[in-house]
């Protein structure tokens, strides 16, 4: 089954889950101030969950819980990643395993504080699927390898950042939830930046380049090389080359695209 | 000395209140030198300041402007690093990467002047002093750059909610990923540990990243920039 069918059903249960348990937005948005909080405490003040929302009208797009789980995914597919490196054998060693070994850490974090969220938005997390890290035998090398695994682990960093990028919208409603995706967001650019130049590559993206090594990975950087911001061509107003102009700006995901990057990895 | 006038009911995370000594001790700036200005708007506020003081605006343009600001402070610390000794006698990779830095920075507050000139006023150019930080020293700079790319990455963090407008909300995404990844970059070639790039000075125990509110960012940058910004329009 396309991961994409997959979550698409869930999703079509979260939300009708969704109404019975919150019926407002108010009502989640208090359910997740009282859990949340928890959870959060050890380094956010309760008050920063306790505000007010901005009442932004969403009337259409993607619900708040379904971006939640649609990251989850994402990091339930790194966490594993990263753990099944950091235990295959003689693979990761010295400074690499050092870092990658923080990455894991964050990556495992990102998976328990979305999963309390939405458990605190009164939704159900969803389920860590089944992955094959081979993507169907193209990497059959991947735990044996370590340029092969930091080449995926540079492909899943930047598809990270722009899978969170393409959601911010989606959850402008909620102004702390919207702010700990971007904090999470931004982790994942610090993640992409140093496994990037870890194999010799800029940390930042070049046009649309897709210094992976793999061409399974070309939908990753496709469209990267956009100039055009708020409906400004930004070659026209700067003297910046257009190579460091594409560099100077991460471009985002629809949840599609990312969900057909991510089911690649799916058993 | 004015008090600056921002509500402190709504603090996005910031777990490390001492952050902004650290970070002026880090740029090699003298305590005293700090919270000089920050204009607030009371009603007893000396007119004369208020008339030199620079406006962010309100709503989502004061947002832009707020970060058009953080642009330009940028963009003109390495446009001064490279024109630095430091800069000059650098390895290759760090050539490179202060060269890129302060290419994208650039192109960053170009780009804002133009978008927001578009549609309201952007503010002008700010007036700087990097008289604090030795350009001709490796650690003076990056310890700065350091701090300016992390507080970038907060202040964007932070004022994402403060927008209304999609559109600007997705440009501030595509810009503060890029902002992290400088500051994991230039923490990597300044302290050459493997974990510098997002250790727990940046990255808390949920793996989020710092956001501060305009309030704390401004009262940061007011050390650097000189012209008093008037910031009691932005969204709180």
């Amino acid at each position: 089954m396309k991961l994409i069918k997959l979550f698409n059903q869930f999703e079509a249960l979260a939300d009708a889950e969704l109404q019975t348990k919150a019926t407002s937005r108010r009502e989640a948005f208090n359910s997740f101030g009282r859990t949340f909080g928890k959870a959060a405490a050890a380094t956010l003040p309760l008050a920063a969950f306790m505000t007010p929302n901005r009442a932004f009208a969403q009337t259409s797009g993607t619900g708040i819980t379904d971006v939640l789980n649609l990251a989850l995914t994402l990091e339930y597919l790194e966490a594993e990643f990263y753990a099944m490196g950091l235990d295959a054998a003689d693979l990761l060693t010295g400074d690499t395993r050092e870092t990658v070994a923080l990455i894991g850490q964050h990556e495992s974090a990102h998976v328990e504080f979305l999963r309390s969220a939405i458990s605190s938005l009164g939704a159900d997390p969803v389920e860590k699927p089944d992955f094959d890290f081979t993507a169907g035998g193209t990497f059959n090398d991947v735990f044996t390898n370590e340029q092969v695994f930091l080449a995926l682990a540079q492909a899943f960093e930047d598809t990270g950042v722009r899978a969170y990028k393409g959601q911010a919208t989606n959850l402008m409603s909620n102004g702390d939830i919207l702010t700990a995706a971007l904090q999470i967001h931004s982790v994942e650019a610090r993640h992409a930046s140093e496994i990037r130049r870890i194999r010799g590559s800029k940390g930042w993206i070049t046009n649309a380049n897709n210094t992976t090594g793999a061409s399974a990975a070309d939908a990753v950087y496709a469209g990267e090389d956009n100039v055009t911001h708020l409906g400004v061509n930004a070659t026209t107003v700067t003297d910046v080359s257009r190579d460091q102009l594409t560099e100077a700006y991460d471009e985002p995901l629809t949840k599609e695209q990312v969900l057909d990057i991510a089911g690649l990895f799916l058993a | 000395m004015q008090t600056p006038k921002f509500s402190s009911s709504r603090v996005v995370a910031d777990r490390d209140p001492q952050s902004r000594r650290r970070f002026l001790r880090n740029s090699g700036i003298g305590l005293a030198a700090a919270g000089l200005f920050l204009t607030g708007c009371e009603d007893d506020d000396d007119p004369i300041v208020m008339e030199n003081a620079v406006n962010l605006g309100s709503g989502d343009v004061g947002v832009l402007n707020y970060a058009f600001a953080l642009e330009q402070l940028e963009a003109a610390f390495y446009a001064a690093v490279l024109q630095g000794s430091y800069y000059a006698s650098a390895s290759a990779e760090e050539k490179q990467i202060l060269a890129d830095l302060e290419a994208h920075e650039r192109a960053h507050a170009d780009f804002f002047e133009a978008a927001i000139s578009s549609v309201a006023t952007a503010i002008p150019a700010l007036e700087v002093d990097f008289s604090s930080i030795n350009f001709n020293d490796r650690s003076s700079v990056l310890n700065t750059a350091q701090a300016f790319e992390d507080l970038g990455v907060s202040a964007y963090n932070g004022a994402g909610r403060l927008l209304e407008n999609p559109n600007f909300l997705v440009v501030a995404g595509k810009i503060v990923s890029v902002e992290a990844r400088h500051a994991a970059a230039i923490r990597s070639i300044n302290s050459g540990s493997p974990t510098a790039f997002a250790n727990s000075q940046v990255v808390d125990g949920n793996g989020l990243d710092l956001a501060r509110t305009p309030a704390q960012v401004l009262s940061v940058a007011s050390a650097f920039i000189t012209t008093p910004i008037d910031a009691s329009g932005l969204p709180q």
